[in-house]
């Protein structure tokens, strides 16, 4: 790839044709505002937070403007940042956003804007339309457009990665709003509960049924893991509140996911801390369960094994091993019924 | 998987055959998509139902179910007469094929067609050339190719196409298992299997049971004899041969063929131990239960489908006084008179590494950091995005003349529809996680069968009425649901359903090679239900 030399913010920096300035100064760690844009999408250059100034003259939508080479770009001045305020001042006005009442607080994109830009209370120039609020019909995903800044990322997100096209714009000008395929409650429409363009929005437009009431963002936890469901190996951030309670799963951009979920990994995490749950080991004592301490239930396990092992041979126990477990204990699991039991009798649900 | 689900961008045309990706492996069915719909990549889709893939489909073969193999045979003996096939590549690198050339003779167009139910048999053509001239092409199949008396020899035929069109070794390429399990592939690779240690290396070697003799530092005489699959076990139990067995996080009763034979041989059995998260239909069985801690509570790591090893962290703190199950089986280990000192899941994972060679070169520390996928025979290893590069890994590729052989059960006046069984976007397996799981229950609350309007109309059943699918081996009550999804004279049904159970109808006959059951094939009838 052809490389090109360029200035930003008067750093002499390389990038190869066909990038972005907005690329090229995010792989050297310089932020330039955004909302629209999001890496895995096609660039939309709607939002123009991340004007820049090119050569010291022109200004240019960074996610879209490709690098030349001898380009000089500076991405703040006294100019764009009143440019810049001024465009979070009429996204504000146009909506609802108060961060008191919203589940995003705290990891809401255009409120950190906000904060960066001391953007003030608006003014009230536009009217403020009241704009779709479907909170109920949809299983999985909220929906409060009064907070949607008209981004398309969740357009974008359904129709090129999810590839369901549930999302799009009707209306024009100031009556633009999303919908749900023509005009549907979302519960009712084509979505697959995908999730993807709650992750991928800016603002909290689009929310999970998991996330309110469970705690404000800056307390949650984060730790990845991997799905627990079919084969692809998603990686998973799961992210917990104080207590201890899942709170939401998020796709994590580094696994072969490519931070994409499906309906189970994005919801399906609950179970784990059902109230169904077993907690203690259970013995039958005439055929009902009773509950057993751990000596108990691993003494008679053993002995039992032992008895059946020496009266009818240790080809006489079979295990089935597990395709939930990890490596280590499906190995553990083989390793017992072979060099414990004395046996090759154990499979898995590999067919099933 | 050959490959890597990376190269899908890769690859300029996709056969999926027997996989409902878009709803059993929906990530990869949204990536396949994208290239279909986006980079307008060529697509054929082979099932005998009218899958979500097969709107974006060139060409969508709906094959009556268990004609894999004549469908196959049929894309191979189009490409071969019409000369399509990679001359070069396959007489340098694969041998059997003149045989395969012989036996493909007579799977014409027509006669395939007649086989699969396909009314028009220039389809087959018209996929085959598709296939042909995009290069590289991958093949992506799931259960729909395996769960057949004759699912090893559909595998086979997966692997000569993409061995006639050149297509193994290389990226974007490949025959492409889409594995059900989050670590059904580590299981395998662990050799939690009845015939192979660790690493597919056969128990019948006394090699290897001196190898694993010495590494385990046993001194038991370590069987070379294969051991039983899950359902030889069962009919073992019944016929009293198998007295006990030991169940680790699997629900054998919702998820075995045959259900009403896999609860004769529980009840059969004098001890069952079961280790799992929640009461399963299973544990009810059981004279022990053990609790085992769930995904989120454990670490260890997991293999992916494309042999991606990846690394689980805990996220949640355990329930109530569960154990990891690695603890457990120590535990019993110990008292049992085997002094196994595991302190945790990454001790247990040294010990992996040495005696199992595909592992050797990962580490915990690496997969912190890094992609790997097996084999990875040392640590300064990259691991391998995509088998057989060069040459195969058994030398020259084995193309095997395989013929088409009918299912176990065909339909007759008694039983005259086909069932074939599956999954849904919404549930998983037997329901123990994805129906104990809110929003995902909320969704999808009860079981259903597909029917096609056409049997529909024949047995006056209306959309949402209640009927009762039977076969020889049980009956339920379900809800129709009548779509043109099924082929006609085809019904569908979930298997995530206790109350519904479709395992109460399906048979156990299994592959004689690898003991699969032939999930995806018997016959039913479909009964109105007068109320």
């Amino acid at each position: 790839m052809e490389s090109i030399q360029l200035t930003i913010n008067g750093k002499q920096l390389a990038g190869h044709r066909g990038q972005t300035i907005l690329e090229v100064a995010g792989e050297n760690n310089i932020d330039i505002p955004h909302l629209c844009y999001h890496p895995r999408i096609s660039k939309t250059g709607a939002c123009r937070i991340c004007l820049v100034r090119v050569n010291g003259t022109m200004l240019k939508t960074a996610c879209t403007e490709p690098v030349i080479a001898d380009m000089d770009v500076v991405t703040e001045d006294a100019e764009i940042s009143q440019i810049r305020t001024g465009l979070l001042e009429m996204l504000l006005s146009e909506g609802c956003h108060n961060c008191l009442y919203c589940e995003w607080n705290g990891e809401c994109e255009l409120q950190r804007l906000c904060q960066k830009y001391d953007v003030q209370e608006p003014s009230g120039v536009f009217k403020n339309r009241e704009r779709t609020v479907d909170t109920e019909s949809s299983n999985g995903l909220r929906r409060n457009e009064n907070r949607c800044i008209l981004c398309g990322r969740c357009v974008k997100a359904c129709g090129e990665i999810q590839m369901q096209g549930v999302w799009n714009f009707t209306g024009r000008g100031s009556s633009t709003t999303l919908t749900s395929d023509m005009f549907a409650k979302l519960g009712d429409s084509s979505c697959v509960m995908c999730g993807t363009c709650v992750q991928l929005c800016p603002t909290g437009a689009l929310s999970f049924q998991t996330v309110l009431g469970r705690g404000q963002a800056w307390d949650l936890k984060k730790e990845t893991s991997v799905c627990i469901y079919c084969g692809v190996g998603c990686q998973i951030d799961f992210y917990t509140n104080k207590e201890g309670q899942l709170v939401k799963a998020i796709g994590n951009e580094n696994g072969p996911n490519e931070g994409h979920l499906c309906v189970k990994g994005r919801f399906g995490f609950d179970f784990v801390q059902s109230d169904k749950r077993l907690t203690k080991p259970l013995i039958k004592k005439n055929g009902k369960f009773e509950e057993a301490s751990w000596d108990e239930a691993l003494d008679l396990v053993s002995s039992k094994l032992t008895e059946i092992k020496s009266k009818s041979g240790p080809d006489s126990i079979m295990a089935f091993s597990s395709a939930k477990c990890t490596n280590e204990e499906n190995y553990l699991m083989q390793k017992f019924m072979r060099a414990v039991i004395g046996t090759n009798n154990v499979d898995h649900c590999a067919r099933l | 998987m050959t490959n890597s689900i990376r190269e899908i961008p890769l690859s300029e045309a996709f056969l999926v055959i027997g996989s409902n990706t878009t709803e059993n492996h929906p990530v990869i069915g949204s990536m396949i998509k994208r290239e279909v719909i986006r980079n307008k990549k060529k697509l054929v889709v082979v099932d005998p139902r009218r899958i979500e893939l097969a709107k974006y489909a060139d060409v969508f073969l709906q094959i009556k179910p268990g004609t894999n193999i004549a469908i196959l045979n049929g894309l191979a003996h189009v490409i071969l007469k019409e000369k399509l096939y990679n001359a070069e590549y396959v007489s340098g690198r694969c041998e059997g094929f003149e045989e395969l050339k012989k036996t493909l003779e007579k799977y014409t167009p027509e006669h395939v067609a007649a086989i699969c139910g396909l009314d028009d048999p220039s389809l087959i053509a018209k996929a085959a050339r598709i296939l042909a001239e995009a290069k590289p092409m991958a093949l992506y199949y799931c259960m729909g190719i395996t769960q057949f008396k004759s699912g090893v020899n559909g595998v086979k035929c997966c692997a000569n196409l993409q061995m006639l069109l050149g297509n193994i070794g290389i990226a974007g390429g490949g025959v492409n298992p889409l594995r059900g399990q989050s670590n059904v592939q580590g299981a395998c690779d662990m050799g939690a299997l009845n015939a192979v240690y660790p690493a597919y290396q056969p128990v019948a070697s006394e090699d290897n049971k001196a190898k694993f003799r010495e590494a385990w530092k046993t001194a038991l005489d370590l069987s070379v004899k294969p051991g039983l699959t899950i359902v030889e076990a069962l009919n073992g139990a019944i016929a009293g041969d198998v007295k006990a067995l030991y169940v680790l996080g699997e629900n054998p009763v919702m998820s075995d063929p045959n259900q009403h034979h896999v609860i004769e041989a529980m009840e059969k059995l004098d001890f069952v131990v079961v280790q799992d998260i929640m009461m399963t239909e299973t544990a009810q069985y059981a004279d022990v239960v053990f609790p085992g801690y769930a995904f989120l509570e454990k670490e260890g790591t997991v293999s992916n489908t494309e042999r991606r090893v990846q690394l689980m962290h805990r996220v949640v703190e355990p329930a109530g006084d569960s154990r990891e199950d690695w603890l457990i089986l120590t535990q019993l280990a110990n008292r049992m008179g085997v002094p196994w000192e595991y302190g945790s899941a990454r001790e247990i994972f040294d010990e992996i590494r040495k005696v199992t060679p595909s592992y050797a070169g990962i580490t915990y520390e690496r997969l912190e950091k890094e992609l790997i996928q097996w084999p990875c025979p040392n640590e300064g290893h990259p691991g391998t995005q995509y088998l057989h590069r060069e040459k195969f890994s058994r030398g020259l590729g084995l193309m095997s003349a395989i013929e088409y052989t009918p299912p176990a059960e065909d339909v007759d006046p008694e039983y005259p529809v086909i069932l074939t069984t599956g999954r849904i976007l919404e549930h998983f397996h037997t329901g123990t996680m994805s129906r104990n799981s809110r929003i995902l229950e909320k969704t999808v609350n009860e079981n259903f069968v597909e029917i096609n309007p056409n049997e529909a109309s024949n047995y006056n059943i209306k959309d949402g009425e209640l009927v009762s699918v039977s076969t020889r081996r049980g009956s339920i009550r379900i809800k129709a649901r009548v779509t043109d999804r099924p082929k006609p004279n085809v019904a569908f049904i979930p298997f995530h359903f206790a109350e519904a159970a479709a395992n109460k109808l399906t048979i156990d006959a299994l592959d004689p090679t690898c003991k699969i059951p032939e999930y995806k094939v018997c016959a039913c009838k479909i009964e109105k239900i007068n109320m």
